[in-house]
Parts: C-alpha cells; sequence; structure tokens
C-alpha cells in the first residue's frame, strides 16, 4: 500500500485546512516534548498521523451534532474548536482550561463536544443523544470517533443494533490506526469492520485515501444521509507515528517506518513544498508560543459544586 | 393502594407533567406492561416516550445518559436488579462522573429503576440487592423505594438532585399496601425520613432499627413481636435517600441501642457505611457499636426452605434486636 500511496500526489489544501493539520501536529510534538521534560502530569495519546481524519470532517460537521471523542481525542477537539490554549491549559491544570484540569486529556466536555476514557462507552450514550436530535433537531447527528481496538467492546454492538433498528443519526467514525495499543489489529480482531457493520444492516465505507479533499467529496454524500437517519461507518485505514501514550512503543521498526511512509506530513511537504514550509514554521512557532504562554499561567481551579 | 400501583401512578404523572421525560427498559410496552406491571399503560398514554429496548442493559442506560445529557429526563427500567451489573460501566465511569469531572457542574436528569431482593424464588441471580456495590459513587444517589415515601415524590427529589440515581426496589413490596402498618403502630417523618413507633412512644425506646424500605414490614412484624413476647420498644426509622445518607436528619430520632438491618449479603454492606457513619458522632452515647443486620455470606438458593435460611427475616432482625439489648 505504502507503494501505491507513494505514487500518488495529494491534491492542494487551502491555507485553512493545511494550518489546521499542522496546528494538530505541531501540538501533538510539543505534548511528547513536554512530558519528556517532566512538565505534564500522567499521561496522554497522541494523534500523530491520524490529524487528516478529524480535519476532513470538519465542514461536514455543523455546530448543532454532537462529536464523541476518546482518548486520543486531541485532534478532534482541535478541529471543532481551533482552542489550542484551552486544551493544553487544560493537560497542564492550568487557568483558562476547559474543564478546570479536572478531566485533563481524555475528558473534555464542551458545548456539543464530549471526550471520555473508556473504550465504547460513548457508543450508547451517542446512541442516546442522535435519539433526542432525531425528535427534537431533526437533520443533526451525532459523531462517534472509536478505533480498530474499541470493536472489541460489547457496547459498540448494543450501539449499532440500536442505530439500525431505531434508525438513528448516528456517524462512527473508526480510525483503524492498525494496532490496539500494542496489540495488533489482526491478533485482537476475527473478520472485519466491514463485516461487522453488515451484520447490522448498517452501511460501511472505507476510506484508505490521506487526502483531504477526496476525503470530503466521498463522504458529503453519506454524511447527508446520515442526517436523514440512516447510520453510517466510516473506517479510516489510518497509521499511528507515535507511541500509544508515550515511550512505549514495541512495534517492530518495519511496521513504524510504514506508518512513516504514509504520514501526510511528509507527502504534503513533498507535493506542495511552497506553501508547506511558508506555514509551518508559523504554526510550530505559534505552537511554542503557546506553550510558554500557557505554561505560565496559575494553576487551574475548578468550580465548587465539582469539588 | 398497592406500593406497585403507587409506583405506576408516580411514572404516568411524571411523563405527564415533563414533556422530556422518557421511560426506557426491556418488556416495557403494552400489554405487558413490565415483568414486574410497574409501566403498565405507559406506553399506550405515551408511545413516543416509552421505548422498549433490546436485552441490552448497558445500552439502554447509556441511552438514558445521552437524553439526559441532552436536557430530558430519562428513567430506565432494569427487569430484575441484578443485571444492573451490566450497566456498572455506564453507571459508574460515564453518568455519575459527567456530573463533575468536567471541570462544571453538568446535570443529568435519570434515574435507574432496580426491582431488586429475594423472597421470591427467582434464585441466586434474580434475587440480589446490589445497593452496597453503588455505595460511595461520587455523583450518584441511592434511593430505596418504600412504603411510606409516595414515589412521586421520592422522582421529584431524585431528579431535583440533577445527578444520576438508582431506585431500588424490593420487589416484596410491589404487592403490599402503602402507608399500612399494624394498629399498634403510627408512621410520622416526612419525604426522607418516615418514622415508625408505637402510639405515644418514649422520647428513648429500647432500640432504634434503620432500614431501607424493602425491609421495612420485617422489621415492622420484629418490633412486633418483641413487644408483645419481650415488652421491647423500637423505633423504625426508614431513610428514601440511602447514600449519600442525610444523617444528621436521623440524629434526633437515635438513642443508645441502634441496629441497621437491610437483605443485602454480608460485606462492605450499606449498613457499615452507616455504622461508621454512626460511630463517628455517636460513639460516646451508644452502649454497643451498631449492630448490623444482613444476610447471609451466600448465594441466594431458589428453593423457598433454602432461600429463606440465607434471606434475613422477621426472627434475624427479632433476635439481632434481643442480642444488642443484652450486650
Amino acid at each position: 500500500m505504502t507503494e501505491i500511496l507513494d505514487g500518488l500526489r495529494l491534491s492542494r489544501l487551502g491555507d485553512d485546512d493545511l494550518e489546521l493539520l499542522l496546528l494538530v501536529r505541531h501540538f501533538e510534538l510539543k505534548l511528547l516534548e513536554l512530558y519528556g521534560r517532566g512538565d505534564l502530569n500522567g499521561t496522554t495519546h497522541t494523534c500523530l498521523g491520524q490529524e487528516y481524519v478529524p480535519v476532513a470532517l470538519r465542514p461536514l460537521l455543523g455546530e448543532g451534532d454532537h462529536v464523541f471523542s476518546n482518548h486520543r481525542g486531541h485532534g478532534h477537539y482541535l478541529s471543532r474548536f481551533r482552542d489550542p490554549h484551552g486544551l493544553l491549559a487544560e493537560i497542564m491544570g492550568r487557568e483558562g482550561a476547559v474543564c478546570g484540569g479536572v478531566g485533563g486529556s481524555q475528558h473534555i466536555h464542551r458545548d456539543r463536544y464530549l471526550s471520555t476514557g473508556v473504550q465504547g462507552e460513548s457508543m450508547p450514550v451517542a446512541a442516546g443523544v442522535a435519539l433526542h436530535l432525531k425528535r427534537a433537531e431533526p437533520g443533526a447527528i451525532a459523531c462517534v470517533y472509536i478505533g480498530d481496538g474499541t470493536w472489541g467492546e460489547g457496547a459498540v454492538y448494543e450501539a449499532l443494533n440500536l442505530a439500525a433498528l431505531w434508525r438513528l443519526p448516528l456517524l462512527v467514525v473508526v480510525e483503524n490506526n492498525g494496532i490496539a495499543q500494542s496489540t495488533p489489529t489482526t491478533s485482537q480482531m476475527a473478520g472485519t469492520v466491514a463485516g461487522r457493520a453488515a451484520a447490522f444492516g448498517i452501511r460501511h465505507h472505507l476510506v484508505v485515501s490521506t487526502d483531504v479533499n477526496d476525503i470530503r467529496l466521498s463522504l458529503e454524500p453519506l454524511v447527508a444521509e446520515v442526517r436523514e437517519g440512516r447510520p453510517l461507518v466510516v473506517e479510516f485505514v489510518t497509521h499511528r507515528l507515535g507511541p500509544h501514550s508515550k515511550g512505549d512503543d514495541v512495534r517492530p521498526a518495519g511496521a513504524v517506518q510504514a506508518a512513516r511512509d504514509n504520514d501526510w506530513y511528509g507527502r504534503y511537504a513533498h507535493d506542495h513544498p511552497e506553501q508547506f514550509h511558508r506555514l509551518d514554521g508559523m504554526v510550530k512557532a505559534q505552537v511554542q508560543g503557546i506553550a510558554d504562554e500557557v505554561a505560565a499561567r496559575p494553576l487551574s481551579r475548578r468550580e465548587e459544586s465539582c469539588a | 393502594m398497592r406500593v406497585a400501583e403507587n409506583l405506576n401512578a408516580a411514572l404516568h404523572g411524571l411523563l405527564d407533567d415533563d414533556p422530556t421525560a422518557y421511560m426506557l427498559g426491556e418488556d416495557i410496552l403494552d400489554p405487558y406492561g413490565g415483568a414486574f406491571k410497574v409501566t403498565k399503560g405507559l406506553s399506550t398514554r405515551f408511545p413516543g416516550r416509552v421505548i422498549g429496548t433490546p436485552i441490552s442493559e448497558g445500552a439502554l442506560t447509556g441511552v438514558a445518559a445521552g437524553l439526559a445529557l441532552t436536557g430530558n429526563t430519562a428513567v430506565a427500567e432494569i427487569m430484575f436488579g441484578d443485571f444492573v451489573a451490566l450497566a456498572f460501566d455506564q453507571l459508574c465511569n460515564f453518568a455519575s462522573k459527567s456530573v463533575s469531572m468536567y471541570g462544571r457542574r453538568l446535570p443529568l436528569r435519570m434515574v435507574v429503576r432496580c426491582p431488586t431482593g429475594g423472597g421470591r424464588g427467582y434464585g441466586p441471580t434474580h434475587s440480589q440487592s446490589l445497593q452496597k456495590h453503588f455505595v460511595g459513587m461520587p455523583g450518584l444517589s441511592l434511593y430505596e423505594m418504600s412504603p411510606f415515601h409516595d414515589n412521586r415524590a421520592v422522582f421529584a427529589s431524585m431528579l431535583e438532585r440533577g445527578e444520576p440515581c438508582v431506585f431500588f426496589e424490593d420487589k416484596v413490596l410491589y404487592t403490599r399496601q402503602m402507608d399500612l402498618v399494624d394498629p399498634l403502630f403510627q408512621v410520622s417523618g416526612d419525604d426522607d425520613l418516615a418514622v415508625v413507633e408505637l402510639h405515644d412512644a418514649d422520647d428513648y425506646p429500647d432500640c432504634v432499627i434503620i432500614a431501607p424500605g424493602g425491609m421495612a414490614h420485617r422489621a415492622l412484624a420484629a418490633m412486633r413481636s418483641l413487644l408483645v413476647e419481650q415488652e421491647i420498644s423500637c423505633r423504625l426509622l426508614v431513610p428514601s435517600r440511602l447514600y449519600p445518607l442525610d444523617v444528621e436528619k436521623l440524629m434526633p430520632f437515635l438513642g443508645d441501642v441502634v441496629l441497621v438491618a437491610e437483605e443485602s449479603t454480608a460485606g462492605g454492606t450499606w449498613g457499615s457505611e452507616v455504622a461508621h457513619l454512626l460511630h463517628d458522632r455517636l460513639w460516646d452515647r451508644l452502649r454497643r457499636p451498631v449492630r448490623l443486620v444482613h444476610s447471609r455470606a451466600e448465594v441466594i438458593p431458589t428453593a423457598a426452605h433454602l432461600e429463606s435460611q440465607v434471606l434475613v427475616g422477621e426472627s434475624t432482625i427479632h433476635h439481632a434486636v434481643r442480642e444488642a439489648l443484652r450486650g
């Protein structure tokens, strides 16, 4: 597949899209750097290599749509709100944190965006939200990001059953990066995501491209159908460049290299060098500035009612 | 009025008054109306908001949370409370956490109803009292149905809290009458705490029994036999909310001998939590530590003669009170 992708040129993006992609990339790299220096508490899960998924979906989801994210959700949040300050403050426990520093990297709630740290748990909740939307705000959808590993959870199947049965406006976005923490998908999943969706009579759409424009074009009519009450599973074949959390990558060098070969970052730099280099350094510097500014803030405070 | 009818009327009232209220569960639709007939008539009157679900306790609890998250009121029925184990993740890691883990209060109007307890020969996996497994979860309140608490008021209290609640309904109560006690006793108290004692009772009875609603009739039967046979006077306190327990509310009614009776099997019980709260406040006043009465640390058998050996009955409480007073 690497060879096929190498032969494909990524189409040119608007500066806005490229800046967002780069923002997520440099944000995640910055986090790993901060962790490496011992500046952050706890753990984090970066979406390095997968940034294009939420960026591609961004214009397809409106403010009225609910988004459910997971443990690897920084890209989802940044694509929705472009709020690196609030997210970094949340992760660092500083003033201006989206959730007062209580939730941290994997428990974020803002407007119609919510992430949780337990695999599969958000699927039935999203089904409930979709049920509400179908009745109270027809045309709006609930979008849930899950991974390939999430398909080990029974909650996924209970929710898919409800989604099909009740014709819910539920969009399930599967970021299949081929590895669940340290376990290759081939060692943890029998059959396929497509086969599992088919078992419920739910449409499945496979995305192998990393070309944001192509992805949008192919998904636009499908997402429109979700709004009519036809649930959909979109499976992105993607690549996790970094470790599961930090310093815990036990993959063979070849697997990591394959992920790097597929990385949109290097490929886009190759295909559109002028635009890429114009923006890349700028965004990197912005993220550096944000990190410095947020780190200097006072510690976050949570509301009394949450103590 | 039977307790099940009172509960059914409470649910009708809730759906009637609150246009955002939903009821979800397995086999709750008419004409079946739920395994214990508690939801009878609801789906006929409110067809769009009473939703029969597949056998998916985790998912139906998650759906209830999703409805609550979007501003609705959601009541979920778990057919047998034992099956709430399948919804533990949704309650422990999602619904209760969501109230406060996002840094600001996120109100969720959500009740999970759990028909609970034994005494009906349903066997080990359909007879348990699982209250203790939910004690101590921030953002989750536990209530128990009682013959002395109007269910409409209890539901109003639960929903007012703006956090997920689990409502335990002892199955043996469904066919009992509301507010009916032996003529020896009178019931007083309020929406939170029912106090049952002898007419013209002394300020200080020999023993105070604290029990959730499902244990009330067995406690009252024991109180009757203790009085008639032993001239021992007891006062029964039945709190509507088990957790967090409003212990200050109990304080004026307590004496120097206190017993907590519940149907849970032994080990890590609600009663031990209550005892701890009381020891902190009452240690100097108590004649002896709070006495705990609970079922044996065994599975609950199906055969009636075996089941009654394991579960707390009237005689268990009777003997425990006598021992407590001897000590």
